[in-house]
């Protein structure tokens, strides 16, 4: 069967080549025409894109680099003209940026709307990734979108956060302060954190053991007070939070207000000066006091 | 003493075992086991044994060979020397994931050794390497571990995939190995390098002996491959999971594990080409001129992405020989022709012999087969950039991938007219055969994503389509469809024809296999083409002032009921998968359809050649 002897096929007519393996022969069909003619096409196609695009390198008379195709385009200057074209029509509304204050920036509408667009796209990339989409928040991300604020909620308060950050030691002027871990450090016992929980708890009102949260009273008075107020109502100025309402950042079950004493929470924030540019900041600031609780 | 039939799990565990390994480290007939009596077993050897007598032969009588212990201790020295080096390094190491894997070396190839030595003492003068007869135990190995590795892979990608729809809840920070991180190489390499690589040593052993009608060469070097292969890919998966990556996409092993790939792959080359050196037929057939080139082509792409220097020789860490934009450029122009190489030239060798044999017709164009072939290699190897468009890679660089995938169109669908033509004659059998309708379904799915190839490559396509789950879309259109139905087609032949058996065990079983598949691949791909056009379009999203409209996560959150659906569809896969290796184990078994032991020689077995 492997001398060169061609058949005809009897279902198509057409002749074999003649070779046989393990039972397989091979028509001689001719290439498909409409398949000739579409690859020559796309060489075609090929060879015009080369001359209009940059593409050969390393050709004589060249002096070593790639011919630049008669259209003339480039990625890096197409790049470089578009991002200048973009610094310029954003130049006019970053210098009222700069020039204005965040007050007046609040009161002119068309300012207004540019840092809030300005300002929406940089918290997406920057902020988002853990205070949520549109600032919701998550545990241990304080939600921006109400108006219940550890250090400040104001413009300016809001700006001096994002600029130097919290307990971001590197920046000199960051926010600091810092919750005595007093389980882990063992500044109280587990039963005397156990009566501080107790008594935590009494403040929104929750079903407590009243024996153990007045022992629990005593300790709040020597131990939290400092801080939390003797009404535990919390100070702005070491960022100490309200004990009495609903909201807590790391859960309001006993179980995480017991972590929370046993070991503090202490969380940070980056500073971003130095990482966006001071237009990017302020306009961050207008947005999160727009989000629904600026004070 | 197992009665037959007593337990039906126990007796087709066993009769496996005793099919597989036993037989198969031994080479002993495993009629003289003295622990294996059941009535269907012996029926099973008789019948196996009377095959492998009769229709396995070459038909040609050659002259016994003087020596065969050449490859014996070529193989048991090569094996000796890394299981010493293994032993040496594990003594060592200076980091836990070298230790762990110099051991995992040293007790896998101290049993290979040992296995080597019971074996060959046990051979008493005879030729284990008979030259009158096909070495297809190999293959059956190789079918086996490709179920295997199949299915693991595919678990794996569902796994993944519930892990990127809900991220949060299949997190588990103290199992670091349970990371998606970790486990997304693993998915990648157990599907591409387990599953395909081990088809396609399979199907080759099996093409390369029939198509040139010879014993294969290299008497215990074949074996090598096989085992050598597959360690390779335990200590690549075991690596993924303790997390030892090189970080480059489909070539995360370290430095000893491939270099113990290239030993691999150089016998593999030396193999196939000894085979066909002393081939029967005048002419190479086609399809191993395609297995050639994905040998050929994979040792080179392998060796050159991987030159890497290790920091110590005991430690698991390397660093690249290139860096920056050299070293994206020889990771993509690796990357893309691992798809052009791996999976499409040896899976087209596949189509190549599976398609004519099982429908029995003749091959459609030996011209075409001839001018898509070449220029399929000769443009195939230019077409990397295009992974790196609008990159720091040079723009003429990026011209010369995008023109060269747009050339690359007309030989890529040459594959699939010739494979789809050659059916001109028996279309009725895509009715009557789900077996041929997998292999042509997946030739569709090849025209697809050879047409999408060059689409995506085009830079302005490019600018919308990379980066988003557009890519995962395509990849999965090629791999799912494409590579996985060819080799589903090719996994469904070899089994009936290896334990020949007149037909499969259940012909239902595989349309549902069929249809299961096919539907999960829709659901996959069209899920994902709709994810990765929203998050394109999302991300060159601009507001009036000309700020970008939306937050990367608002982008992620946008896909997650694509990410549902996309798992749905795997899930669908996976289940048509273990339907698959149901019936096949049933069919080695011989029941059902399978049963039919009157006529081993039905008329879809290989046919015999008549001698010269």
């Amino acid at each position: 069967m492997s001398d060169d002897k061609t058949e005809i096929d009897p279902h198509s007519g057409v002749e074999t080549t003649g070779h046989s393996w393990d039972g397989i022969k091979e028509l001689n069909n001719p290439l498909p025409r409409w398949w000739l003619i579409v690859w020559y096409a796309t060489i075609f196609w090929a060879v015009v894109y080369m001359i209009l695009m940059p593409a050969w390198p390393a050709l004589p008379g060249l002096g070593g680099t790639n011919t630049p195709g008669i259209l003339g385009k480039s990625d890096r200057a197409e790049v470089a003209a578009k991002v200048s074209t973009m610094r310029a029509e954003r130049s006019v509304a970053s210098q009222q940026l700069m020039s204005s204050s965040l007050v007046e920036i609040q009161d002119d509408l068309n300012l207004q709307q540019f840092a809030m667009a300005m300002g929406e796209s940089a918290f997406g990339d920057n902020c988002a990734t853990c205070h949520g989409s549109g600032g919701r928040g998550a545990k241990g991300y304080p939600m921006l979108a109400d108006d219940v604020w550890l250090w400040d909620g104001s413009l300016d308060g809001i700006e001096q956060t994002v600029r130097h950050g919290i307990r971001h030691t590197s920046d000199e002027l960051t926010r600091l302060s810092a919750m005595p871990a007093f389980g882990r450090d063992n500044l109280l016992t587990s039963a005397e954190i156990d009566d501080l929980v107790q008594h935590v708890l009494s403040y929104s009102d929750r079903q407590t053991n009243p024996e153990s949260a007045s022992k629990g009273s005593v300790l709040f008075a020597a131990q939290c007070a400092s801080c939390h107020g003797v009404d535990a109502k919390g100070s702005r100025l070491v960022g100490a939070p309200n004990l009495t309402d609903a909201e807590w950042l790391f859960g309001g079950e006993p179980a995480d207000i017991r972590a929370t004493i046993t070991n503090a929470r202490n969380a940070h924030m980056p500073a971003w000066q130095g990482r966006l540019d001071d237009p990017t900041i302020k306009a961050l600031a207008v947005y999160v006091h727009s989000l629904g609780g600026g004070e | 003493m197992i009665p037959g039939k007593k337990c039906a799990i126990l007796n087709m565990a066993s009769s496996l075992f005793v099919a597989l390994v036993y037989e198969g480290a031994t080479a002993r007939p495993i009629r003289n086991y003295p622990y294996i009596t059941c009535a269907r077993l012996n029926a099973f050897c008789d019948q196996f044994e009377a095959g492998l007598k009769g229709a396995n032969s070459v038909s040609t009588i050659t002259k016994p060979r003087s020596s065969i212990a050449g490859s014996i201790a070529g193989v048991a020295t090569l094996v000796a020397i890394a299981c010493l080096g293994s032993l040496l390094i594990a003594a060592n190491a200076i980091d836990p994931m070298m230790e762990a894997h110099a051991w995992i070396f040293f007790f896998l190839t101290a049993f290979a050794l040992v296995t080597i030595g019971i074996w060959a003492g046990g051979l008493t003068g005879r030729d284990p390497f008979d030259e009158s007869f096909y070495e297809d135990m190999i293959v059956k190995f190789g079918v086996v571990a490709a179920m295997f590795w199949g299915i693991a892979g595919f678990l794996v990608g569902v796994i993944i995939a519930l892990q990127l729809t809900w991220p949060s809840i299949f997190y588990f920070p103290e199992f670091g190995w349970s990371n998606f991180g970790r486990l997304r190489p693993l998915h990648t390499s157990a599907v591409i390098f387990a599953f395909g690589g081990n088809v396609l040593i399979a199907t080759s052993f099996y093409v390369v002996q029939r198509t040139s009608r010879t014993r294969i060469a290299g008497g215990l070097w074949p074996w090598f491959v096989f085992w050598g292969y597959n360690l390779f890919i335990v200590i690549a998966g075991t690596g993924y999971l303790m997390g030892v990556t090189q970080s480059k996409e489909y070539a995360e092993p370290e430095w000893y594990a491939d270099l113990w790939l290239t030993i691999v792959w150089v016998a593999y080359l030396l193999v196939f080409l000894g085979t066909l050196w002393k081939r029967k037929e005048p002419h190479i057939y086609v399809a191993n001129w395609f297995y050639l080139s994905f040998i050929v082509t994979i040792a080179m792409l392998h060796i050159v992405n991987n030159l890497s220097i290790p920091v110590n020789l005991s430690g698991s860490k390397s660093y690249q020989l290139f860096s920056g934009v050299q070293d994206a450029l020889t990771q993509w122009w690796y990357g893309h022709n691992a798809v052009g190489f791996f999976l499409t030239t040896g899976f087209l060798a596949i189509m190549y012999y599976f398609i004519p044999k099982r429908a029995q017709r003749p091959v459609y164009s030996y011209r075409l087969s001839i001018v898509h072939f070449w220029s399929l290699i000769f443009i195939y190897i230019w077409a990397g950039p295009h992974h790196l468009h609008y990159t720091a890679l040079p723009q003429w660089a990026q011209t010369l991938g995008m023109t060269f995938s747009i050339m690359l169109w007309m030989p890529s669908w040459g594959g699939m007219i010739n494979g789809v033509m050659t059916l001109s004659g028996a279309w009725d059998k895509l009715r009557t055969d789900p077996v041929i309708r997998m292999m042509v379904v997946s030739l569709a799915f090849y025209g697809m994503s050879t047409f999408e190839g060059p689409l995506m490559s085009v830079r302005a396509v490019n600018a919308l389509s990379h980066y988003t789950e557009w890519g995962i879309a395509h990849v999965h259109s090629g791999s799912l469809g494409w590579v996985g139905f060819i080799s589903f087609g090719a996994l469904y032949c070899l089994t009936q024809w290896l334990w020949k058996r007149p037909a499969l065990y259940s012909k239902n079983l595989v349309e549902w296999h069929f249809w299961l598949a096919t539907i999960g691949i829709v659901f996959y791909i069209v899920a994902l083409y709709f994810a990765g056009i929203i998050e394109g379009l999302m991300w060159r999203a601009y507001n009036e002032y000309g700020f970008l409209e939306y937050s990367f996560i608002e982008t992620v959150d946008a896909k997650h009921i694509n990410y549902m659906i996309r798992m749905v569809g795997g899930g669908l896969y996976l289940t048509g998968a273990l339907i698959m290796a149901y019936n096949l184990v049933r069919t080695a078994l011989g029941h059902g359809e399978a049963a039919d032991v009157a006529s081993p020689e039905a008329s879809l077995a290989p046919a015999l050649q008549p001698a010269e």
